[in-house]
């Protein structure tokens, strides 16, 4: 714990991005592989744990800065996460290393449990078990869509929004591309940017 | 007979559509995957997705456990990297241009105004989960728990998952 708080302050000394041309492809493979192998319940914590608090590879506005491009790009932000780490570090080598790393452990082991399920998915015991995980699933999303309100909105206009793209998927059934452009759109027209308003990333 | 080309076609459309995480695409993926190329039914993506949950990594590795039933081993390789390759390729292209329009004022306004939509994808991919995965007032009270845990105390979403597998022991079959 003493350690984290030191070395950071010998690596700002060094200047803030002054280690980064030593990481090779090899250990940005090996970090984000154990990143992939052992973040359970959502990656990003671990991301920053590992690649801020750890191997000092970015610093905390670094972090913040690549989360929120990760959070308006489509893809996982887990996987944006691995590609623009890896290619600040190493360019496309890094970045392939990247992605690689934190998609292979899940990959192998959803590979495994996939096969397992397939065969003994209609078993009683497993049926049971697995109403159990799907509810729990459910309320998970609910956590998130709450949490990501209180944390990611900046108008209270923005929960008509929210309402107006669930109607368009789930009533209108328009389709998810059709709704992100049109809702999106309108979202994006609303928060224009305003005289006096400074540019800044939401964190 | 060779499901391939349409896994890599279904699969890298689905993958374009994760604005703000996986579960933005649960709908289509639902009707792509379930409703049009009957790879599986609605239960079995419902169990995979949330087992998926249990796994480490990103959240959507149940795609791989599809290209796998669909297609074999070759299958589930060619879902991976139709999923993940072109949001990969775009965040590799767009991140150094969106790094030097930190002054454009519309890089906010884009920002901001994405944040709703992707929560209410998000929210619209649960819902649809939802009408597969709560059949009762036992799940829905399950549902719920997990819900105000969560915003209670700091437990590990994944653990609360698999704490409900034991729950759904308990619920007596209809």
């Amino acid at each position: 714990m003493n350690e984290a708080n030191v070395v950071p302050a010998l690596q700002t000394a060094t200047g803030p991005t002054g280690a980064q041309a030593e990481v090779s492809i090899l250990q940005i493979f090996l970090e984000l592989l154990i990143i992939g192998a052992t973040s359970f319940g959502g990656a990003v914590p671990y991301l920053r744990r590992s690649l801020v608090t750890k191997r000092h590879w970015l610093d905390d506005k670094e972090f913040v800065e690549m989360l929120s491009i990760s959070q308006s790009l489509p893809g996982l932000n887990a996987t944006n996460m691995a590609v623009l780490v890896g290619e600040k570090l190493r360019g496309i080598l890094g970045a392939i290393a990247g992605i690689i790393g934190i998609c292979l452990p899940g990959g192998l082991l959803m590979f495994v449990v996939g096969m397992y399920y397939h065969q003994h998915g209609d078993h009683a015991f497993v049926t049971a078990a697995l109403k159990g995980v799907s509810a729990a699933a459910v309320g998970l999303i609910l956590f998130t869509v709450v949490s990501l309100s209180k944390k990611s909105l900046s108008h209270n206009i923005d929960f008509v929004f929210i309402v107006m793209t669930v109607i368009a998927v789930n009533r209108l059934h328009l389709g998810v591309p059709r709704t992100l452009i049109a809702v999106g759109i309108l979202a994006i027209l609303f928060h224009h940017p305003r005289k006096g308003q400074k540019a800044s990333a939401i964190p | 007979m060779n499901q391939i080309p349409a896994l890599v076609r279904v699969f890298s459309y689905i993958s374009i559509l994760t604005v703000g995480g996986g579960m933005a695409a649960f709908p289509e993926m639902k009707i792509l995957t379930v409703d049009v190329h009957h790879w599986l039914n609605f239960a079995q993506l419902i169990h995979l997705y949330s087992v998926g949950q249990m796994a480490p990594g990103p959240n959507m590795m149940m795609i791989v456990s599809i290209g796998q039933w669909a297609g074999g081993t070759l299958g589930a390789i060619a879902v991976l990297i139709a999923f993940f390759g072109p949001t990969a390729i775009l965040a590799f292209v767009v991140a150094k241009a969106w790094r030097k329009l930190e002054r454009w004022p519309w890089r906010t306004s884009i920002q901001q105004g994405l944040a709703p939509v992707s929560i209410g994808l998000l929210l619209a991919g649960g819902l649809t989960l939802a009408k597969g995965a709560i059949s009762g007032v036992e799940t829905a009270m399950l549902a719920v728990a997990v819900l105000l845990i969560l915003l209670q105390y700091k437990v590990n979403p994944a653990l609360l998952v698999l704490a409900s597998a034991g729950v759904g022991l308990l619920i007596p079959p209809k």
